[in-house]
């Protein structure tokens, strides 16, 4: 065999440094531009150390971040597993921002460093750009200015009011975070620089110019009659517009004793949230896209034989390890693995597209053998989250491949039962189930604020759907209901209804302490 | 081309802030823990960095969340080997669901698995916080021992102003003969008689030739001069200095206690507290610091602090017995003239009829003479604090003791009833800064 010439190589040996960074970069982008037709923000790729990496972390991957000490928990926590060697770090850190802002660990090997960019700023670049989800939910190009804006007001009040005063609403707040969502309709645009800015101006002016004067005139009606202020409270309930899932909203946009810049940070910390949502129900899709090409890329960089046999060997080895997937009786069973779930069923599309059984034609006519895989791929990067994925793209091939199997488990029986396998007759339930898994409507409990009693004590009523007859953890929701009780001011009370057959399941209620 | 930032060099710690907040969240909790950790130590740990759970109540969390115990739920779990449709499974004892409901083992409990470590100086501010003692007094407990160098031998590498010249030089000499280094005369030696070879009017044959020799010699000594170096870096020898810290005699610390019944928990409580600040004292002014306990009832025993600290026993309170028990084992095992002998007793001032004024003169007449410095605290309740606070009158022991107290300088007596009252004993002691003539 001829020995290539040594230029043709990226790099040799383990050692990076910022030209060989990017002079891989760009044959990296070559290939993901060029050959896969992804579409990208401009990338960012900062080098960050072992500790900056923990930061980091405790500060959920944020580059930005207010102050608060569950963040501190949550460093004290990482480190500790980190040092103890019970957990290694990431080898990167993205951002869906735009510029897309990458973080690559200084312990990396070269080709590594190739490998996660490849993995990172491509992949995921491409899946935050494109996806549904995140084009609905996020605005790229204004959360590092939010962040800002949120690390600064945040700072602000603290010294205006007080670490303490500041901590409690956040607390609050993030006990509410989960709430603190649209599901159903589309969130308001994050609106401009200039809008925001102006609003925070007027704010400003306000609070300078307040008066506590003023709140000592008469109102205008005087002592109109008790019907006019029930017409009023109906009003105002419509005006409310119950019921209403977005506690944090509504709780910013209705709370009866709280101050401009108390909801001003419940608005941060919602602002957050939504930011954070699409994520969690993208985990497979996202890291199965990432994975399938950095997959593609580095083997497509070794046959141009630009990326030498260790390299080559050491990138598999650590591919190898993310797309492990031990099995359920295996102690280091953890859950199925996104990477595994995801890089399978991306791989298992291009064959579907390009080599496929009868099996695949039955089950997908419309991509089997269509042969144009990178299409069928973006499409799907496009337009699905990993609900609706999987219940279309799993196919009976890769159930087979990871023997699938479906159980049902009622809490108050001591058996389960298997209610499918990877067989004929199983092969839509088993995906169904596994669909449904990773529905959020599923998997988070469903509360609403259903009531509020303008007119009397002002109570502010919760309702919970219990789907499957899953109850809350009692202490946890009690701790919480506290919480909303201080955002709210007055009482507040859960109660649970079950969603099929309406009977009420359970009542709570915090009350002034 | 993409935008490359190195972020290596961005300032540290940039999660300081938030360690600080949880820190200062988690206070009430972390005092806690460090109080049953001094409570449950040995006196001397407490000087030590502590590792302390992750504390559970105040930095937990809530949200609402599903409960894993009810209802009814679907796994989708992979690696099916036996199972065929209708087959039931047995769930595992422990843990919620079937196993494999996507989440990460433990990952909810998993926060208090681990202990994270508090500084010696978190620890030491923690248990300082209720004694209330003057901010001069903490810095002088958390300073660490003073050192002073003391030479210790040679070394190869050192600054210029510790190079040992006569070592150097001797080294230098070995070296020179070793390697037959042309001394100074030898060259001289030879230039002389080229000069006066150089200066005849006219020379022979043999003369040319002698004077071409010389000539060619002296350069190869001069060569050879070059070659050898006078002082090579290999010679230099500098003085070595280890540091060693200040005066370190030795001190021991005696604990006398009342264990009748009728001290209880609390009162224990606030005497180990009285007994660890005064080991923090010692510890700072003596590298060696033996203990004794000694707990007496009718009669004494010395025991070990575990025993001292944490079992019973029932009977009168003869006091005096403590102290002949104390000033025997100064006899047999700590002289006075060559251990620092400190005494910490803690009493509820119960004594028998009697006893007290036997307990002064021991105290007065012989003690006295052998100790450095004797504190005694009698425990009181909260109640009785506001009546006898700053009286003479009290308990027996209390009377007798404040004879002795007029008498002897280095001699302290305090009733407490909390934490805050402790330091005021020992006020003399942290008190007195010119150094201490440590015999021995």
């Amino acid at each position: 065999m001829a020995k290539r010439p040594a230029s043709s190589l990226l790099f040799e040996g383990s050692e990076w440094n910022f030209a060989t960074l990017s002079r891989a970069y760009d044959a990296i982008e070559a290939i993901a531009i060029g050959e896969m037709g992804l579409d990208v923000y401009p990338n960012q790729i900062e080098v960050i150390s072992s500790e900056q990496m923990l930061d980091a972390y405790s500060s959920v991957g944020m580059p930005l971040m207010y102050q608060h000490w569950s963040f501190g928990k949550r460093f004290v926590f990482e480190s500790h597993l980190y040092r103890k060697g019970y957990r290694g770090l990431a080898y990167e850190l993205v951002i869906n921002s735009n510029p897309c802002i990458t973080y690559l660990m200084e312990e990396n090997t070269m080709p590594m460093q190739a490998l996660v960019t490849a993995h990172a700023a491509f992949g995921h670049n491409h899946f935050f750009k494109n996806n549904y989800l995140f084009r609905q939910w996020t605005d790229a190009s204004a959360i590092l200015g939010y962040m800002d804006f949120a690390k600064k007001y945040v700072a602000k009040c603290e010294e205006r009011h007080g670490p303490a005063a500041v901590e409690e609403i956040l607390d609050a707040a993030h006990a509410l975070m989960d709430q603190g969502v649209f599901h159903y309709r589309r969130p308001p645009r994050l609106s401009s620089e200039k809008v925001t800015e102006r609003a925070r101006e007027r704010l400003e002016y306000e609070e300078q110019t307040y008066s506590d004067l003023w709140r000592t005139l008469p109102t205008a009606g005087g002592n109109a009659g008790i019907e006019a202020a029930e017409q009023e409270a109906l009003e105002r309930k419509q005006a409310l517009n119950l019921p209403e899932e977005n506690l944090l909203y509504f709780l910013e946009k209705h709370s009866l004793i709280l101050e401009p810049w108390q909801r001003e940070i419940l608005r941060i910390v919602r602002v957050i949230a939504q930011y954070f949502y699409p994520q969690g129900q993208t985990k497979v899709m996202n890291e199965g896209c990432a994975t399938f090409v950095h997959y593609f890329i580095i083997n497509r960089l070794f046959d141009q034989g630009r990326m030498s046999e260790g390299a080559m060997l050491e990138l598999l080895a650590s591919h190898a390890n993310v797309v492990f997937q031990p099995d359920f009786d295996d102690p280091r069973f953890s859950g199925l693995n996104p990477y595994a779930l995801g890089f399978a069923m991306m791989q298992d599309i291009e064959r579907i597209c390009t080599r496929p059984t009868d099996e695949d034609r039955d089950w997908f006519p419309t991509i089997a053998g269509n042969g144009d895989w990178r299409g069928t791929l973006l499409d799907a990067w496009e337009n699905h989250r990993d609900e609706s994925f999987i219940l279309q793209y799993l196919s009976p091939t890769l159930m087979r491949r990871f023997r699938l199997f479906h159980l049902t488990d009622r809490a108050d029986e001591r058996f389960c039962e298997v209610a499918s396998i990877h067989d004929e007759r199983g092969y839509s339930a088993v995906r169904a189930a596994l669909a449904r898994n990773y529905d959020p409507g599923v998997n988070r409990p469903d509360i609403q604020v259903v009531d509020v009693d303008l007119l009397g004590d002002r109570q502010l009523r919760l309702r919970h759907r219990v789907k499957s007859g899953i109850l809350l953890n009692e202490s946890d929701r009690d701790a919480t209901l506290a919480h909303v009780r201080r955002l709210w001011g007055y009482n507040v009370s859960l109660s649970g209804v079950d969603a099929e057959t309406g009977a009420s399941l359970y009542e709570c209620s915090a009350t002034a302490a | 081309m993409p935008n490359f930032i190195d972020r290596r060099l961005n300032p540290k710690d940039r999660s300081l802030g938030n360690r600080q907040r949880f820190l200062k969240r988690v206070h009430d909790e972390l005092k806690r823990t460090i109080r049953d950790q001094v409570k449950s130590d040995r006196i001397a740990d407490v000087d030590a960095a502590h590792g302390v759970p992750i504390p559970r109540r105040g930095a937990d969390e809530p949200s609402f969340r599903h409960s894993g115990a009810s209802g009814e739920r679907d796994h989708v779990l992979p690696g099916n080997q036996t199972f065929s449709p209708g087959d039931r499974i047995r769930k595992p004892e422990t843990g919620a669901g079937g196993g494999g409901n996507g989440r990460g083992p433990g990952r909810g409990e998993a926060a208090d698995d681990f202990l994270f470590i508090l500084s010696r100086e978190e620890v030491l501010d923690l248990f300082f916080e209720d004694l209330e003692l003057p901010d001069l007094v903490k810095l002088n407990l958390r300073e660490t021992v003073t050192y002073k160098p003391h030479r210790a031998g040679l070394t190869t590498s050192g600054t210029p102003t510790n190079i040992n010249v006569g070592r150097t030089m001797r080294n230098s000499f070995g070296r020179r003969m070793a390697l037959r280094r042309p001394s100074e005369r030898e060259c001289r030696v030879l230039a002389d008689e080229i000069a006066a070879l150089e200066g005849e009017e006219r020379l022979s044959m043999s003369q040319r030739n002698r004077l071409a020799q010389l000539r060619q010699e002296l350069e190869v000594l001069e060569r050879r001069r070059r070659r050898i170096a006078y002082v090579d870096p290999v010679d230099v020898r500098f003085n070595r200095f280890e540091r060693q810290p200040l005066p370190n005699a030795s001190a021991v610390m005696f604990c006398l206690m009342d264990v009748s019944a009728s001290m209880g928990e609390r009162e224990k409580d606030l005497a180990k507290r009285f007994f660890v600040l005064l080991h923090l004292f010692l510890k700072r002014r003596y590298e060696r610091i033996d203990i004794v306990f000694i707990r007496h009832t009718d009669e004494a025993h010395e025991v070990d602090e575990e025993t001292f600290f944490f079992s019973k026993q029932s009977g009168g309170t003869i006091v005096s017995t403590a102290l002949e028990e104390m000033q025997r084992i100064i006899m047999d095992r700590y002289p006075s003239n060559i251990w620092n002998i400190y005494a910490a007793q803690a009493s509820d001032g119960d004594n028998a009829n009697g006893d007290s004024e036997r307990c002064a003169s021991l105290l007065r007449d012989e003690l006295m003479k052998l100790c450095q410095y004797y504190a005694y605290v009698e425990i009181i309740d909260e109640r009785e604090s506001e009546i006898f606070g700053t009286t003479d009158n009290g308990t027996s022991l209390w009377r007798a003791y404040r004879t002795v107290d007029g008498a002897v300088g280095n001699f302290q007596m305090t009733r407490i009833s909390r934490p805050a009252d402790i330091y005021p004993v020992f006020r003399k002691l942290f008190a007195r800064h010119q150094p201490r003539s440590a015999r021995g």
